[in-house]
């Protein structure tokens, strides 16, 4: 997984309330058997038109935000089914970091399993880095995972929470399964203690 | 296992004896004793677990099954699909390579995976299950704790039998009172999200309590806990008690025998202490609920049957009138329009929501003797191949074709229209399904979320009716 350190790029505003994850990869994307290639489908019903056209409406649509790294998001972002082809297709388009007031638990894990990070900021927050968002290409925005701080293209500066523990993965690119794995004494232990006391499982 | 002697909650009991490890930071490694696996989530688990050479650690504590992307047509002669051939192909590939047993899309126990594995006794009291599917909830009806997880997870639980986990919050939903006729589990969920939003359980596990909640049937209860997830917790749980018993009693995977008893007296331990902590807590009382239909596209825009549609002006906040104005947009409706005069095209009568025997049942003594409305098509996809047999031994198949209905094969269908099951652009459908979500029944297709007998109803007089005065 790429480390996720800091990030300077542009920030397209989705100002929608529970963008859900159907709305983010329709499903007829979820056929694939492999990680890579859905960028094609994010967001595909609002961005193209029934005949396969680009909708030029549509922010990830227009020059300013074709190259966008950051969406800037309302409320309860990624919310619905559990798929990472969720995280996978932004990632695919480029987009590695997602800011929002609330987010569906599920998505909100996928992300650091791909190296995105999701951060969660007061409404308040949002609204200005909303506007910010809305000034296009040259309001470019970084994000600076260690010191937890997203800086605005005024020098305006957001804190936000994260966890120790997923912002260690995510700041090293760390691959959670190998660490898990070396906990397999404290695994194997548990798992006999717990034949004694549930044996029927 | 940590035993504290502070009252716990059912949550916090189940928690309890399922960490391995705990970081500094709270972080913990929760063991994973039920693993449920379907052909959309897995592939790209199993094609990590081989980059890396590492093994499924517990075979045994895995089910796989197909759903998804099945036709819901006579599938004897293959899936003529070829990307959801390819990954039926690939879970039965990796399900044979990785030793884990598997129900293809000919076994007649497959079905909606939600569905199986309660209907095997996989799915037990007191366990943590999972699946890369959000609707794992569901299973927490048994008093398991159960969640939806993705697909690097999916790999994680494969290569570890264990999910690194942070403790939610404690949430308990009480519905008090007995259910009016005609209102059933689906018109408490739905009523339930609409009070606290799709947001409204973010980072919580809700227990479910209460007269009504007792009163449910099995069928019920994992209808409730199904929905969780659409109210944004993490898990939904109701204890188990004799009910859970007797529907688990006999199960092919089931304990038996002295097992049996001892797994019995554990499950009796599993209820909330008296004086346990709650960070939330919601009350309502089942006997003022009405008939449920959603009039938008997120589960929380629900209004009674007897309702109108709302204005985009009744929003509060500038988003949510936005949010409100884009869903009638959407749906092609306007504020201030009679529910029961919104005409359907489709009805949808299935899913890991609705699609068990009991719903069945109560669709088939809806409509036996009547005929669907002409302008409307109507299809009954059975959870699974078990329900469906159940079903024709019944048989309520055949009081469905009399009136009309469309008979199919067991699996997720029309829920998500991954297969040739869907909504043209447009169509309005009538769904017990979960999700109202823009596009989830098709392109631009319209759903509104009711439980069976409403969709019944709906099916024989071509618009919505308040099924408290029908029939
Ligand atoms: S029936 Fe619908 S909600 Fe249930 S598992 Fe299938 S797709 Fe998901």
């Amino acid at each position: 997984m790429q480390p996720f350190t800091t990030l300077t790029g542009v920030a397209a505003p989705l100002d929608i309330m529970n963008v859900d994850t159907d709305m983010i990869i329709p499903k007829q994307y979820l056929k694939t058997i492999k990680r890579t290639g859905l960028g094609t489908g994010l967001f595909a019903e609002m961005r193209f038109n029934e005949d396969g056209t680009e909708n030029p409406n549509f922010v990830l649509n227009k020059p300013a935000y074709r190259k966008a790294e950051i969406l800037v998001a309302g409320d309860n972002f990624g919310c619905g089914s559990s798929r990472e082809h969720a995280p996978w297709a932004l990632l695919d388009l480029g987009i590695r970091c997602v800011i929002s007031t609330s987010f569906a638990d599920i998505f909100y894990n996928n992300c650091f399993k791909n190296g995105i990070l999701p951060i969660k900021v007061s409404q308040s927050d949002l609204d200005k880095l909303m506007e910010d968002a809305r000034r296009g290409a040259n309001a470019t925005m970084t994000v600076d995972l260690q010191s937890q701080e997203i800086h605005g293209p005024d020098g305006g500066i957001v804190k936000f929470d994260m966890d120790e523990f997923r912002k260690h993965l995510l700041l090293n690119g760390l691959d959670d399964i190998g660490l898990t794995m070396e906990k397999a004494p404290a695994i194997d232990s548990y798992e006999s203690k717990a034949a004694k006391s549930r044996p029927w499982l | 296992m940590a035993n504290s002697s502070a009252p716990r909650t059912l949550y916090d009991k189940i928690w309890d004896d399922h960490v391995v490890d705990t970081q500094p930071d709270g972080t913990c490694l929760l063991y994973i004793d039920r693993h449920l696996v379907h052909e959309v989530t897995s592939p790209q688990a199993f094609e990590g677990l081989r980059m890396t050479g590492r093994k499924v650690r517990a075979p045994e504590k895995t089910l796989a099954v197909v759903d998804h992307n099945v036709p819901t047509s006579d599938r004897s002669h293959g899936i003529s699909d070829p990307e959801a051939a390819t990954q039926v192909a690939a879970l039965a590939e990796n399900a044979r390579e990785f030793g884990i047993e598997y129900f293809n899309e000919l076994d007649k126990r497959q079905g909606v995976v939600h569905i199986i594995g309660p209907e095997q006794g996989f799915t037990l009291p007191g366990t943590t299950i999972v699946c890369g599917d959000s609707h794992t909830s569901t299973h927490g009806a048994f008093g398991a704790l159960a969640h939806g997880i993705g697909t690097s997870e999916v790999e994680h639980v494969l290569a570890t039998q264990t999910l690194i986990q942070s403790k939610a919050k404690n949430m308990r939903i009480t519905v008090d009172g007995k259910l009016p006729a005609g209102v059933t589990a689906k018109d408490i969920i739905l009523a339930i999200i609409g009070e606290i939003g799709t947001a409204g359980g973010t980072g919580h596990v809700m227990e479910y309590t209460g007269e009504a909640i007792r009163a449910l049937s099995m069928e019920g209860r994992m209808t409730i806990c199904n929905m969780s997830i659409e109210g944004g917790a993490r898990a939904g749980l109701v204890a188990p008690d004799e009910k859970t018993y007797a529907y688990l009693m006999g199960r092919p995977k089931a304990p038996k025998g002295m097992a049996w008893d001892m797994a019995k007296a554990y499950w009796e331990t599993l209820v909330t202490d008296e004086g346990a902590h709650f960070d939330r807590e919601i009350r309502l009382d089942a006997a003022n609920l009405p008939p449920i239909v959603t009039w938008g596209t997120s589960p929380e825009d629900v209004v009674s049957v007897a309702g109108v549609v709302p204005h985009a002006d009744s929003g509060h906040t500038e988003q949510k009138k936005a949010a409100i104005a884009r869903a009638l947009d959407y749906m092609g409706l306007k504020g201030g329009e009679k529910m029961t005069d919104i005409k359907l095209d489709r009805v949808f009568i299935g899913s890991c929501t609705n699609g068990r025997i009991e719903d069945l049942r109560a669709v088939a003594k809806a409509v036996e003797g009547k005929k669907v409305a002409s302008t409307v098509s109507a299809m009954i996809v059975p959870g699974s191949g078990l329900v469906k047999l159940q079903a024709e031994e019944e048989g309520l198949d055949t009081i469905f074709k009399a009136a009309g209905f469309d008979w199919r094969e067991p699996g997720c269908s029309m829920c998500l229209a991954m297969n040739a099951d869907k909504l043209a652009p447009g169509e309005r459908c009538a769904s017990t399904s979960n999700r109202n979500f823009e596009g989830r029944q098709g392109f631009k297709g319209r759903t509104h979320l009711v439980s069976p007998v409403m969709a019944a109803a709906a099916a024989i007089e071509g618009h919505f009716v308040d099924v408290r005065n029908w029939g």
